[in-house]
């Protein structure tokens, strides 16, 4: 696959690879990749489990420009090792955001496409999270944006579910996921009475884009189009929360809320309905025109505190 | 050593921690002020009512401000795994409670992370790897995957996969593992008060994250700090 897009609005950005995203999503030909693939540093530890290893270790970060402003960028390549964090993959993004407090771009955007721990690199992946988390903190506290954007094919899972949880705004498409633990793992522990993990539009509607915009988890849902990713984080850029105590007392109100209005839920569907939408089960098929509709009608989609 | 072992070790004058659903709770005095005491006991697993109930006690003290001192000790499972947490997006109440743990820190209240039990994967995140600093109790197990269910994902072999861990620190589950990734700073001693081992941390503090630092010196994650490092080079060209 190409990592050239000759046309954003429609390119999927779901299908194209990391390298293609940042491609579209920013200006053109501004891109200025740090430790690009020709330095080869690659994951020290894949080779005791006999696995290949990718040049950039499915982690591109570097600078560019969105619509003339100047931003960080990271990419997770979900196709390779299903863009989980190895010790490389992490310090990357940890670098980018140390980076960021120095040189406080417009935002820090971050292509989510990850299944979490690279479990063989567990213990430094586990721990490469904790670090991106605090520094997104500082980031933040810096007053830089951190914005998410979720439509990969590998979702954003346990750990990659934490850090988006931590990013300051999120857009995600019909395709994106975001779960801490993923159908696979809690249909393992659990059983597919709990479970099951092949149900597809059971998957979607318990942690589908959709969902997740609906009740709080994104803060914007764009279209499969690398094109209008691009639209959503420039509109998010604009509406970033502080991170400070009012934000996340606002948001401790807001999560509790949700558990007193739709705890005892057992389906997106059920918490469709309560939310004020007339026809839970058209939800899954509507486009996104229709979907903003519906967003605008039930009037309480607009959740600041993250 | 257990909670109740920890706190009578912690708060010899006594102290009014309490434990509810496998949350703990609660403060003791420490240095003419007081500590400030939440976790979760018992190897309970973390879903979005224990998260949400722990991340209002973190706010409440950051609330009332004085730089009071939070400790985070933790026995826990990990992320609670069911269908109903994930609808209701636990991923936002694990990130919420490491992100009101990562604002007392910035708001100064030192927070220290104390495992001495088991915890894993998200919880852990939430918890113990969102304080500034994060010691252990000999004995505890901190882990991101056991190794049975990595055997499983890896498709290797689980006997070959307990010879790699003998040489090899990243993969593995264990406190020592995560001592040499850097994540744990140190392993404190059950057999001295553990008030002025923990008073000891607090005042030795590092001012930003020197995880992957440790992680270099101890060998356990080689490249993370220069990768990192390198990193913030290169943007500086710009």
């Amino acid at each position: 696959m190409s990592d050239r897009i000759t046309d954003p609005a429609t390119t999927s950005w779901y299908e194209a690879s990391a390298r293609a995203r940042l491609d579209g999503l920013l200006d053109p030909g501004s891109f200025r990749e740090f430790i690009g693939p020709e330095q080869r540093r690659m994951s020290p530890h894949l080779p005791l489990f006999d696995l290949p290893r990718a040049f950039d270790d499915g982690m591109i970060v570097g600078a560019g420009r969105l619509d003339g402003q100047a931003v960080l960028v990271a990419a997770q390549e979900g196709r390779f090792m299903g863009g989980a964090f190895g010790e490389v993959h992490g310090a990357k993004l940890v670098g980018l955001l140390r980076a960021a407090l120095d040189q406080k771009p417009a935002a820090l955007l971050i292509l989510f496409d990850t299944g979490g721990v690279r479990l063989q690199e567990a213990n430094a992946g586990e721990t490469a999270i904790a670090e991106v988390m605090r520094a997104i903190t500082q980031v933040r506290a810096a007053g830089v944006p951190v914005i998410g954007l979720i439509g990969g094919r590998a979702g954003a899972y346990g750990g990659g579910g934490l850090i988006a949880g931590t990013c300051s705004r999120l857009a995600v498409s019909e395709g994106g996921r975001i779960s801490v633990s993923g159908p696979e793992v809690i249909e393992t522990n659990k059983g597919a009475e709990e479970f099951d993990s092949r149900d597809r539009a059971l998957v979607w509607r318990t942690m589908g884009g959709k969902h997740r915009r609906l009740t709080g988890g994104a803060d914007a849902f764009a279209d499969d189009t690398v094109a209008a990713f691009r639209t959503a984080a420039l509109r998010l850029i604009d509406t970033a929360p502080a991170f400070d105590l009012a934000t996340l007392e606002a948001e401790q109100a807001r999560l509790e809320e949700r558990i007193a209005r739709f705890g005892d839920c057992r389906d997106g569907t059920e918490i469709w309905a309560r939310l004020g939408a007339n026809d839970p089960a058209a939800i899954p098929a509507m486009t996104t025109a229709e979907f903003d509709a519906l967003l605008a009608q039930i009037g309480e989609t607009t959740h600041d505190a993250r | 050593m257990t909670l109740a072992e920890i706190l009578t070790s912690l708060f010899p004058d006594g102290h009014a921690v309490s434990v509810a659903d496998g949350l703990v709770s609660g403060d003791g005095p420490f240095r003419g002020a007081r500590l400030a005491v939440v976790g979760v006991d018992g190897n309970t697993p973390l879903g979005i009512e224990g998260a949400a109930r722990l991340s209002r006690l973190v706010l409440d003290v950051v609330r009332a401000g004085g730089g009071t001192p939070i400790l985070v000790a933790v026995d826990s499972d990990s992320q609670r795994m069911s269908r109903r947490d994930e609808l209701l997006g636990l991923n936002e109440y694990l990130a919420h409670l490491a992100k009101t743990l990562l604002l007392a820190d910035a708001s100064g209240h030192p927070t220290v992370g104390l495992v001495y039990g088991h915890t894993a994967a998200g919880a852990f995140i939430a918890t113990a790897l969102a304080t500034r600093v994060l010691v252990g109790l000999p004995g505890a197990h901190p882990s991101v995957m056991d190794l049975p269910s990595v055997a499983r994902v890896t498709k290797l072999p689980l006997d070959k996969l307990e010879a790699m861990a003998k040489d090899t620190p990243v993969f593995a589950p264990g406190l020592d593992n995560m001592v040499q990734t850097g994540a744990v700073q140190g392993v404190l001693d059950p057999a001295r008060p553990l008030a002025p081992q923990i008073a000891a941390v607090i005042d030795a503090m590092p001012a930003g994250d020197t995880r992957d630092a440790l992680g270099r010196e101890r060998a356990g994650r080689p490249v993370a700090q220069e990768i990192a490092a390198q990193v913030v080079r290169e943007a500086a060209l710009g």
